[in-house]
């Protein structure tokens, strides 16, 4: 069964969230191959050959993939596929992007957000914001599926894998990049941490979200967020937690002055162990909560950053 | 130039839905539906490029059995201009629901569809960017910002590092994320004018599209409960408690 697996990177660095999507990948079956699509991405290339378990990485090193443009990246594939019965992309926002398109361009359907594999044409996923669970068999005879990668965990990076450059450029002259407005930040990535604090409303606004900075700081931990607070202009829109942000399962989490709505649980209830800071003692947070305080967060951050 | 806004009929987000007994899916009966919150900012966006002079018509269309003419009906109260009910009592998977879609933009020829990038009910995110795939166009998925500008749509995308503007040509494909815009609430003459806009429905049979299902739905079930918590009465307790009883913090 051979597996095709395309590694989520920004031309620099691979994401570490690849090396759980090999980890489904290695759950389906051993014959591993990458693909890293991008530009001046050797970096990307050099991690990929150590990602354990895998046989080979192609490379396409082109203008035409430097930002991964969906309607270019899905024709490369689509290209490549032939060759695999399974093609895995990690459920963020590159995969969801250019994977559907390389299904449809394959006729099958996508499998979307898998946590689980129970064999080689059947995947557990959630639904509706993660209150159910639904177990889904493919009927086609080749697979698409993005990894919800807090499913998974990270494998080795001990491999050494063999080069095979890909010389086919597939530009398909619909679309251009314009420009990036990227969240630069010292922090961990949300999706790498194992220890998150998020804030929501009851933050108030974007200045006080540096009282979080401390902590996370002691901690190493990430930033988060709500939607609303990020609806409300207090921080950036990568920082949303939840159903249609980032889904995460840090170690620790954190949630200060969030009230716990289904679609913020759907991103973080998976966490080992989650502490609730609130001042409602009916916030609905403190139901998932291991840990709970009833108490007004601009009392309580100071003193825990403290206490640290 | 013309928008088509395809829209989809789900369960309200407020409601906690609940898993059948026999786990072969998820209870809907009697549930409160909606339409999907990603729909509803899809119209909005063609609605306001209606009211900017950019777009001449709004199409809203709905793949789904007949209960979903009450959300195509919102979205005619909402400033939709005509609808479309493709009639299945099936559930199709979102490649068989790209191929209808797909037939009514050969039809319809629109220079934009505005989809949502995914619903919250099956959260599969693939719609839109299939329909892309099979009709040739590019797409703008998870839109914050669209402008048209003469033959081009530019469009802001959330990605996970932060903003990335695309421009693409048109027609083109967009899938909305949440900040595109804050969707209005339908006037009651508003909701009375929609009873009278033209709603045709068309027999998804008809369209001579194989809709063999490529999934089978094998269970549902409901999520591991978390075991309850505690309540600490302190920082200090709190501190104690993730240093040496959950020992994440060091
Ligand atoms: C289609 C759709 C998608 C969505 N996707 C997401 C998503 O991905 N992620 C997400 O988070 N939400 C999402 N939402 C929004 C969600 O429904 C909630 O509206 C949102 O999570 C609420 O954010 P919040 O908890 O910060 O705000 P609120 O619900 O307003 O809660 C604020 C909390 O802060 C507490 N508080 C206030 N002041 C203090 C203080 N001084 N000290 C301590 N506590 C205080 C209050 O008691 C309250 O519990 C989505 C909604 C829709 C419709
Ligand atoms: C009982 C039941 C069982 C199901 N089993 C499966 C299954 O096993 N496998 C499977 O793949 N699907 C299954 N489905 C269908 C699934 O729920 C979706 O309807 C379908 O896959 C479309 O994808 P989505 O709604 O998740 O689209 P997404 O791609 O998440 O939706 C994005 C956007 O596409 C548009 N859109 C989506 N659906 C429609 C529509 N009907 N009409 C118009 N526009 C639309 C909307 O603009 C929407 O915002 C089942 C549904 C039910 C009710």
């Amino acid at each position: 069964m051979s597996i095709l697996v395309i590694v989520e990177h920004d031309n620099s660095s691979l994401k570490a969230e690849t090396l759980k999507t090999v980890n489904a990948a290695q759950k389906i079956g051993s014959d591993i191959t990458l693909l890293v699509a991008g530009f001046n991405c050797q970096n990307v290339v050099e991690a990929a050959t150590k990602v354990n378990g895998v046989s080979k990485v192609l490379v396409a090193d082109n203008a035409a993939y430097e930002h991964q443009l969906a309607e270019n990246v899905s024709l490369l594939v689509t290209e490549l596929a032939s060759d695999y019965e399974h093609i895995l992309a990690t459920a963020l926002t590159t995969g969801k992007n250019f994977m559907p398109r390389v299904a449809a361009l394959l006729d099958v359907a996508q499998i979307s957000d898998i946590i689980a594999v129970e064999s080689s044409d059947t995947f557990v996923r959630p639904i509706y914001a993660g209150n159910a669970i639904s177990t889904v068999q493919s009927l086609d005879s080749k697979k698409v599926i993005t990894v919800r990668t807090t499913g998974f965990d990270a494998v080795a990076t001990d491999g050494n894998a063999e080069v095979v450059t890909l010389n086919t450029v597939t530009d398909a002259g619909l679309s251009s990049h314009v420009s990036d407005e990227l969240t630069v930040s010292e922090r961990p990535d949300l999706g790498a941490a194992s220890v998150i604090i998020s804030g929501g409303r009851g933050m108030q606004n974007g200045d006080n979200f540096k009282l979080l900075d401390g902590i996370a700081d002691k901690l190493g931990a990430a930033i988060g967020a709500s939607r609303a607070a990020v609806d409300a202009g207090f921080v950036p829109n990568d920082m949303q937690v939840g159903q249609t942000g980032k889904i995460v399962a840090p170690d620790l989490y954190i949630a200060v002055g969030i009230s716990g709505a289904i679609q913020h649980l759907a991103g973080m209830k998976d966490s080992k162990v989650i502490v609730a800071i609130n001042k409602d003692p009916e916030a609905p947070i403190f139901q998932v909560a291991d840990y709970g305080i009833v108490a007004d967060l601009f009392d309580a951050l100071p003193e825990l950053e403290s206490k640290l | 130039m013309k928008v088509l806004v395809p829209i989809k009929r789900v369960i309200d987000y407020n409601v906690k839905v609940r898993v059948k007994p026999d786990h072969s899916n998820v209870d809907l009966a009697n549930t409160k539906m909606a339409i999907n919150p990603f729909c509803e900012i899809a119209i909005e966006e063609a609605v306001r490029l209606k009211e900017a002079g950019t777009a001449t018509e709004v199409i809203a269309i709905s793949v789904g059995d007949k209960s979903c003419q009450e959300q195509l009906r919102t979205a005619l109260a909402l400033g939709a201009d005509r609808a479309i009910q493709i009639e299945t009592d099936e559930s199709l998977d979102a490649l068989n629901i790209a191929k209808l879609l797909q037939k009514v933009v050969e039809e319809e020829q629109p220079q934009l569809v505005i989809l949502g990038k995914q619903s919250i009910d099956s959260d599969n995110n693939q719609t839109g960017q299939m329909l892309a795939a099979l009709t040739g166009m590019p797409q703008g998925t998870f839109a914050s910002v669209v402008k048209v500008e003469g033959d081009k749509v530019n469009v802001t995308r959330e990605v996970d590092g932060g903003l990335q503007t695309v421009a693409l040509n048109l027609p083109a494909i967009v899938t909305t994320d949440l900040r595109l815009n804050e969707p209005r609430y339908a006037s009651l003459p508003n909701i009375m004018k929609a009873k009278r806009k033209p709603l045709v429905v068309k027999p998804a049979a008809d369209f001579g599209i194989d809709l063999t299902a490529r999934t089978k739905l094998l269970k549902v079930t409901p999520p591991a409960e978390r075991k309850a918590g505690i309540v600490v009465e302190s920082i200090d307790e709190l501190v104690e408690k993730l240093k040496n009883e959950a020992k994440v913090i060091s």
